[in-house]
């Protein structure tokens, strides 16, 4: 009887193993369908070159369509994107619609609206040299191109590129940052409903994925990031001769002189830094460069606004982005509680490791070789560096790798024309921050470690296409002077063709000296 | 290593004293380059013939002639480039102002090639100058006497505080490379050029890569009186650019089944007459660069089947390095002729059924730096142009297209990425940085936390540039959501 109840016990226990085996069997079955391997991309980028290569990408309808079409999950899905961006990183709706949504539409309808001059062959000048000739630029997509986005603005640094690269004409693969699982997810699924999935795929997922997706040969890659993975990426590029677009980020340093109105400096220091995702953007105000005098009156006018703008308690507002994660939050807090800036925060910091929120921090007098001055800060923590005198600024930061963005506060000309000559940066804001970023005409993008190539308005279907030469020459009026065999008469009909002299071409014809 | 670090810190030095961002510093370095060429136009002449047997027009058709022009060029039209661009902003902002300012990225490495030793080393050159940025430049040691002769003589002429010349081979390439620049532009060949990317890839340096590939020449129907000069043209495209060694030499043609003996006869006249009758007799034409290239070159008609559709040429003169303008007739398109850039005097002719299917033909290989259409039929220069990539086209004619200032010269995917000539070096060597101006009036509340419909719609309308919507909002006439 015993060793039958034991028996019994036994089977239980086999059967409990044998479901146990099934269910890991279905899992890794599961996991071997959604895995995006070397196979699934081989796959996929041949399905991307035959698509290419019938053509239908350059046409004008197709690129209209889709960039409506693109227009449309913008348009017709606001409140998905704006749970998606929320379930992200908390961000309040406001800055969802402003800097999300409205930008891509803006982006998109700009693109639409001159699509048919931008595809339009630029004809350009020829000379003498080439006489008779005619010449042009001809715009056109370079094939297949990959796309790696960010997690901070998940919805708009992953559809810009998009719609620069489509308005070229191109063929796309977009990967969403999985740091930002909500809005990737929701990608996936509207770009996949709405666009011409032949031509137009998103590929999810991490490392792994990324990895192989960076084996394949790309005909151009757009990264936005940071300058460590951008080095991967670049190197990944050159197997191939991969052209690529790099925006990266930096510390971006504000100077703030004293003869400003400091209510409204404030207000836009603000705006730029806590008001775009808490302090979690490329172009985010890292930290403050202002005299020991006037430092005290910055601080407190910083305080002030900041009450109005957040309340007694930030950690409750609404209008804060939280933390994206756990590992930002702790290389956060690291730099809030580095030794040598014990003593230096004047304003704000305190957490909330639950909700993974920071209130805005503002540190005063920070040492140059503390933590939080030697690397991008990506938070809501704002550092305040004092000097004598305003000038010493250029050098601090001109000993620093460039930026993505440089920002000045000024009445004083003199000082606006050093900083423009002086300060190299991918771009510069002279009394605002961050709004540089919504001027189609003005080119986006870094130089040096903060990135390469630039984009926005037609500089996105500028920087998706390439620009071919093409010369027309007739048959009339061929001088028999530039083939061989070669005299002395020939060099210098030669030479005064080469010079623009139609005195000494004429003297050459005729044999004058 | 040493010595190259100091020079690099030199370099560095001098940048940031600023001396190199003033327009007439620039002026002077491109006044100085035209002065070298005017003084040594002798000494230039003779460091090609030893190195390359160039002939002194040749030389300065493709050399001196062309720096020249392109810093005159330059010259005269820096004063335009180095001015910031006006930009228009959106009204939304006003009052604001917008301009994007040209400026130099800072220390630039130059690597230049053997074939067109001064072009491919000064008129990079003149871009980075011109643009403001101190400039390492490294010239081929396969040209010696030219490397030589741009090394002694640079510095007699340009700040050489601030331009440096850095000769050597691989082992001096590779040590550059280590260094951190601002910019590398390289002109060479692909498998290098992954090496250099790859390097700067370490420290975020954006490259240019002029390189090369098997440049096709589609060649249709024509008039007889077009042909001939086609066929000069195509003659004096392909072998009087040293010898076919040119990364837009032509380096190979597709004509139809039933041209190509006319196109080998004219071809065959036009060669004697502009090189030379027979191997004895050749003239006007480079030699073969080193001792390496001719046994490349020579390896490739090894192949029997190749060698079987030699139809004018195909001697070699192994102790002068010459290789006589040599025309094949349909080789293996798998041979190792029709595989890899020739670079070199010989040219396989494909023919074809239909001049359309060179389309195919070209597609089904990498992206070349250049093709050539001899045609004027309008529809297939449209088709030429829409279906087939490379770095430019040219139609009825070779050559001629590197001569134009205001083309971009630069390649696609396997031949390179990046351009320069004319405004485009500046270009390149450039950063371009976007400047807003703003002043403190007409603040827009609606910008700042904390947050409310009021402040959502009047977001909604500004970003739609809606201004009379605005202004009802703001009257309080404008209430509901759109």
């Amino acid at each position: 009887m015993r060793s039958a109840y034991i028996n019994k016990e036994r089977e239980i226990e086999i059967e409990k193993e044998i479901e146990r085996e099934k269910e890991k069997e279905t899992e890794r079955e599961m996991d071997n369908d959604s895995k995006f391997d070397g196979e699934s991309a081989r796959v996929m980028m041949k399905e991307l070159r035959e698509t290419y290569s019938t053509g239908k990408t350059k046409s004008y309808e197709w690129r209209i369509c889709q960039l409506n079409n693109l227009l449309k999950i913008a348009e017709f899905h606001e409140p998905e994107i704006l749970q998606a961006l929320h379930s992200d990183i908390s961000k309040p709706e406001f800055e969802s619609f402003v800097h999300e949504i409205w930008l891509i539409k803006t982006s998109c309808k700009l693109a639409i609206k001159e699509l048919k001059r931008w595809m339009k062959p630029e004809k350009v000048g020829t000379t003498l040299v080439t006489f008779p000739s005619s010449a042009e630029i001809v715009a056109e997509p370079f094939g297949v191109v990959l796309i790696i986005s960010a997690w901070n603005y998940p919805f708009l640094l992953s559809l810009d590129p998009v719609i620069g690269a489509i308005a070229a004409g191109n063929t796309v693969v977009l990967k969403p940052s999985e740091v930002s699982p909500a809005t990737s997810s929701l990608l996936a699924k509207y770009i996949g409903e709405y666009m011409d999935s032949s031509a137009v795929k998103v590929v999810e997922g991490a490392i792994p994925e990324t990895s192989v997706l960076l084996e394949q040969k790309w005909d151009k890659i757009l990264y936005t990031g940071n300058s460590k993975v951008g080095r991967i990426v670049l190197a990944a590029a050159a197997k191939h001769l991969t052209p690529v677009v790099l925006e990266l980020g930096g510390k971006s340093p504000i100077i703030v002189d004293s003869d400003i109105d400091l209510k409204i400096a404030a207000r836009r220091i603000i705006s730029g830094k806590w008001g775009c995702n808490n302090g979690q953007a490329c172009i985010s105000p890292d930290y403050i460069i202002t005299t020991k005098d006037f430092a005290p009156k910055l601080v407190d006018s910083l305080k002030l606004q900041l009450l109005k703008f957040y309340g007694e308690e930030p950690l409750k507002s609404d209008d804060l982005s939280r933390v994206v994660n756990s590992n930002h939050f702790n290389r956060l807090i690291k730099l809030l509680d580095d030794d040598k800036v014990s003593g230096k925060i004047v304003h704000g910091g305190q957490r909330d490791i639950v909700n993974l929120k920071i209130a805005p921090a503002i540190l005063l007098d920070v040492p140059e070789d503390s933590l939080i001055m030697n690397e991008e800060i990506f938070g809501p923590l704002l550092a305040i560096v004092t000097v004598d005198r305003l000038e010493e600024s250029f050098n601090i930061i001109n000993s620093r790798p460039k930026p993505l963005a440089a920002y000045l506060f000024t009445n004083n000309k003199k000082l606006k024309e050093k900083f423009v000559g002086d300060v190299s940066a991918g771009g510069l804001l002279i009394n605002d921050t961050t709004l540089h970023l919504t001027v189609p005409t003005l080119p986006f993008g870094g130089v040096g470690e903060s990135g390469m190539g630039g984009y926005h308005g037609k500089f996105s279907f500028d920087t998706f296409s390439h620009k071919k030469a093409v010369m027309y020459r007739s048959y009339l009026g061929d001088a028999s002077e530039r083939y061989p065999p070669y005299t002395t008469r020939k060099l210098r009909f030669l030479k005064a063709v080469m010079n623009g002299s139609f005195l000494d071409i004429f003297r050459a014809i005729l044999g004058w000296p | 290593m040493e010595e190259l670090s100091r020079s690099v810190s030199e370099l560095k030095q001098t940048f940031n004293t600023g001396r190199t961002r003033d327009v007439e510093w620039r002026k002077a370095q491109l006044k100085g380059i035209i002065k070298l060429l005017d003084e040594n136009e002798l000494q230039i002449f003779q460091a090609l013939e030893r190195d390359l047997g160039k002939h002194p027009v040749e030389a300065y058709r493709d050399e001196i002639g062309v720096i020249k022009k392109s810093a005159r060029f330059t010259l005269s039209s820096i004063d335009k480039w180095v001015a910031p661009t006006k930009k228009q902003v959106p009204l939304l902002f006003y009052p604001s102002k917008g301009v994007v300012m040209p400026e130099p990225l800072g220390i630039v490495l130059i690597f230049s090639s053997w074939n067109f030793p001064f072009t491919l080393s000064l008129d990079p050159l003149i871009g980075a100058v011109s643009a403001g940025n101190t400039v390492v430049l490294k010239p081929s040691e396969l040209a010696a006497e030219c490397s030589a002769f741009l090394s002694k003589t640079i510095p007699l002429y340009l700040d050489c505080k601030a331009i440096k010349i850095i000769e050597g081979g691989v082992e001096v390439a590779e040590k550059l490379l280590q260094q951190k620049w601002d910019k590398i532009f390289y002109t060479g060949n692909a498998r290098v050029a992954r090496i250099v990317m790859s390097a700067a890839s370490k420290h975020l340096t954006p490259v240019t890569l002029e390189l090369g590939g098997k440049c096709p020449a589609i060649f249709g129907s024509l008039s007889d009186g077009d042909m001939k000069v086609a066929i000069k043209r195509i003659a004096s495209g392909k072998w009087g650019p040293c010898s076919g060694q040119a990364c837009v030499g032509i380096d190979y043609i597709l004509v139809e089944h039933q041209h190509a003996s006319k196109l080998i006869d004219l071809l065959k006249k036009t060669i004697k007459k502009f090189y030379g009758e027979n191997m004895g007799s050749l003239k006007n034409l480079c030699k073969i660069v080193n001792k390496h290239h001719f046994n490349r070159l020579h390896n490739l008609l090894e192949d029997p089947a190749v060698a079987a559709s030699i139809v004018y040429g195909g001697s070699l003169d192994e102790q002068n390095l010459f290789i006589e303008p040599t025309i094949l007739l349909d080789p293996p398109v798998d041979a190792v002729i029709m595989v890899e850039e020739i670079f070199g005097p010989f040219l396989p002719i494909i023919t074809l059924d239909d001049i359309h299917e060179s389309i195919e033909f070209i597609n089904s290989r990498e992206k070349p730096l250049t093709i050539y259409a001899f045609t004027k039929d309008e529809s297939f220069k449209k088709q030429i142009l829409a279906e087939t990539s490379s770095g430019s086209v040219t139609f009825n004619d070779t050559f001629v297209l590197n001569a134009c200032d205001n083309l971009p010269f630069g390649g696609v995917g396997e031949s390179g990425f990046g351009r320069y000539h004319g405004k485009y070096s500046f270009d390149t060597f450039s950063h371009e940085k976007a400047v807003l101006e703003r002043t403190f009036y007409f603040e827009l509340e609606g910008r700042h936390p904390p947050w409310n419909d009021f402040k959502l719609q009047f977001i909604r309308l500004a970003y739609n540039y809606d201004y009379f919507g605005l202004v009802l909002l703001l009257l309080g006439l404008k209430r509901k959501f759109t």
